[in-house]
This record gives structure tokens, sequence and C-alpha cells, in this order.
């Protein structure tokens, strides 16, 4: 275990911090799981941080002119560069430490809020260029599975058989071909210190996650489960159901990689059916039989690996 | 319909320069409770005061009162339901919202 995180006690539903580092009033649809995971990752990190958003969700709704949410520094920049820019936030950070211009004992942690397109497909490049020059920043991936502000096209982490409008279902097609990319891996592939991912489902658990990344000296990522009803086709309501079921169906397991070693911090002994989270979606009615069937292998082969890892590693 | 000064948000002289946002967290300004179709309304017989709506409210719209019940405050409540779908005692119900 690593000594900066041997003193964290954790958060509990009785110390919850009362301060919100984001407004009330962004242009988010109704239920929207990602802004909900977005705030509580804030509220988890305080006021002493500065973000950087690639575009995406989280940047249109949160920053329409003339109004912001963001009670912190923030800055936008593209779709690919997010990291780089936070690592140039942290160079910056660090050179005016050692001019004496910037008080050196405050903390302050930079961190990265971008979609699953900003982080699996445009921004994979600068990603792996940050983790890799070991800059101390938390990259946050809240991860709706598709490219949800232009108008849901498909991206490198949509699941299989899912609904887009570029990957559209017909008689030749039935949806996404290919599987989810796993991005954590990637990340866990770097040998940084910290990588976990989580869900606005179980709250604390998100909260502990990303407090413990930023506590982490060296980057740290964290992949965040965001269901997203409207390119979903779900209910607004079934939004946390679904970020739970996802869980609870071993689609999204819940665990942390603490320099290499695998922790599964949710074991799931009796999983549900992965028919249960996917008949409550739109994009997933046109599934056939065959197709579940085959997307509960897969699952239950990859919950397998993943168990393998915790118990060798 | 009133023409231009009167329905736009600011004229493009009062645009600071380079378009900054020169308040942080001004979205409060911007009330969201106007996309509500549905109400949540909360039976304070049910309630065991736990927090979930609060914690998973995306906007921020329950406050603790001084007797510790959460109270949704609907200037910015657009009515998603995710409250009454996470009530473990099922103590908030979604109505219809009248005009």
């Amino acid at each position: 275990m690593l000594k900066e995180l041997a003193k964290f006690k954790g958060f509990s539903a009785k110390n919850l911090p009362k301060e919100e580092p984001f407004a009330p009033g962004h242009r988010a649809c109704q239920g929207c799981g990602e802004v909900l995971a977005l705030r509580l990752a804030l509220k988890a990190l305080g006021m002493n941080v500065i973000a950087v958003s690639a575009t995406g969700c989280m940047e249109i709704i949160s920053s329409p002119f003339p109004y912001t949410s963001w009670r912190v520094p923030w800055i936008h920049i593209a779709f690919e560069n997010a990291a780089a820019v936070a690592s140039g936030v942290e160079a910056a950070l660090k050179v005016l430490k050692r001019k004496g211009r910037f008080p050196k004992n405050r903390r302050v942690d930079v961190v990265v809020f971008a979609g699953d397109g900003g982080t699996g497909d445009i921004g994979l490049q600068a990603l792996s260029g940050a983790l890799e020059r070991g800059h101390d920043f938390v990259y946050i991936c809240l991860d709706n599975e598709a490219y949800m502000n232009t108008g849901v096209q498909r991206s490198g982490c949509t699941p299989y058989g899912a609904m887009t409008t570029t990957s559209p279902p017909g008689k030749k097609s039935f949806g996404q071909m290919t599987w989810k990319k796993n991005v954590p891996a990637i990340a866990a592939a770097h040998g940084i210190p910290y990588v976990a991912t989580a869900t606005p489902a179980f709250f604390l658990d998100l909260m502990n996650k990303v407090k413990k990344a930023a506590l982490v000296n060296g980057p740290a990522y964290v992949h965040v489960y965001a269901p997203c009803p409207t390119g979903w086709g779900s209910k607004g309501e079934d939004s946390i159901r679904l970020a739970k079921l996802a869980v609870e169906t071993r689609i999204f397991p819940l665990y942390e990689v603490i320099e290499g070693k695998y922790y599964i911090t949710r074991k799931i002994t009796k999983p549900k059916p992965v028919e249960e989270y996917l008949k409550l979606q739109r994009r997933f009615r046109h599934l056939t039989e065959e197709h579940i069937r085959e997307i509960q292998q897969r699952v239950d082969a990859e919950y397998e690996r993943l168990l393998r890892l915790a118990e060798c590693l | 319909m009133p023409k231009g000064k009167d329905t736009a948000l600011m004229s493009w002289k009062e645009v600071p320069f380079g378009c900054y946002i020169l308040e942080s967290g001004n979205s409060v300004k911007f009330k969201t409770g106007d996309w509500r179709s549905f109400r949540p309304v909360l039976d304070k017989e049910k309630c065991i005061k736990c927090g979930q709506c609060y914690i998973m409210c995306p906007d921020m719209s329950y406050n603790q009162d001084e007797e510790g019940y959460y109270i949704v405050d609907l200037t910015y409540c657009k009515g998603c339901g995710i409250c009454a779908s996470v009530c473990p005692k099922g103590a908030i119900t979604m109505v219809v919202e009248e005009v």
C-alpha cells in the first residue's frame, strides 16, 4: 500500500463535504449520470483544484456564454490535448513554487475531466504521454459510451451491439461490431501508481477513489461509468439503477490498481443476468438471444480474467 | 414579440472584452426549474433523513432544513425523478406539474 494513502480515512455518509465546487443551473439533460459523477468528484476534491476540461458534454453544459457553473479555476481545451494541458499546468505550478511566487506547502490538485471519446479515441496519445512522463495529476474519464454531445456517434468505448447513429442496426448489421476498449487496463499498463473504476451509484466509493487519486504522488486515472438517458434511450430516473445494474451484472466491475496490484473493491458473488441491464435501454432492443448469450459469455470471461489478476498480481 | 434588446441576454456593447466570464459559478442565475414536467413531493412521515436524495441529485436541488429533512429547492429541479427512484423508503413521489 502506498504511504500517501495510509492516513486517508475515507468519506462516510455522515461526514460528506458541504461545499459544491460545481454550481446548479447547468444545462445537462434530465437524469444525467455524467454531471452527477462530475459533481461527486469535485465534492470529494474540494475547492483547491484546477480543472482542465476536454471538449464534450461536460464542457458544453457548464459554460454556455455568459454563464459558467465552475466555482474553481477551469480551462477548456480541445478534445485531443486535455492531458497535455494538464501536464503544462502542473509543470507551471512546480516552477511557481520553486521561484517562491506560490506558497510551497499549499496543495493544489490538477484534475482533467474528459469523456470517453476524448480519452479512449482522440486524446489517448496525449494521455499516454502524460502518464509516461509522470506528472502529478488526476485524469477522470466520464464514460457514457459514445459521442453523446454531437448526437450519439460510436466511440471506442461503445459496447458490443449498441445502436448509435454511426452503428445502426439493420439487415446486415446489429449495431456496434467491436467490443468496448479497456481504457483502465491501458492506463494501468503504464505502471502508474493509481488506477480505479467507479460509478455514481456507489457514491462513497467514487468519492473515496477520486480523493485517493488526488492524494497519490504521480499520475492517477479514474474511469467513471456515467449513464446517459438521451443516448442510451433509457428513462431519466433509471440512471442510478442502470449504474448499479452494470456493476451487479459484472458488465462494469469496480476495481483499483495500486502500484500494479489489482484489488476488486466490490466482489459480485451472485451476478444478475446481463439481460436485465440490456432490456432497460433502447440502444440494445434489437439484439437477438444469440447476441445476448455472446455478451454474457464475454462478460463472464472478462470478470474471470480480472479475478485471476487480483489473485496472482 | 419584442425584438433585439428585450429578448437577448445582453447587447454586444455589454459583452466583456475577450468574452470572458468575470464571475465564478454564475449559472445560478439560470433557472432550470422551468424544464420540469414532474415535481418531487416528500412525505415527511416516511422520511428517515438518510440523504440519498441530496447526494444523488444531479442539479444540487436538495438542502437540509433545521429539522434534518432534505427539502427540494424547485428553482433548479429538472424533475428527472432520480430522488424518487433512489429513496429507500419510497417517501418521494413524482406528481405532474400543474401549469
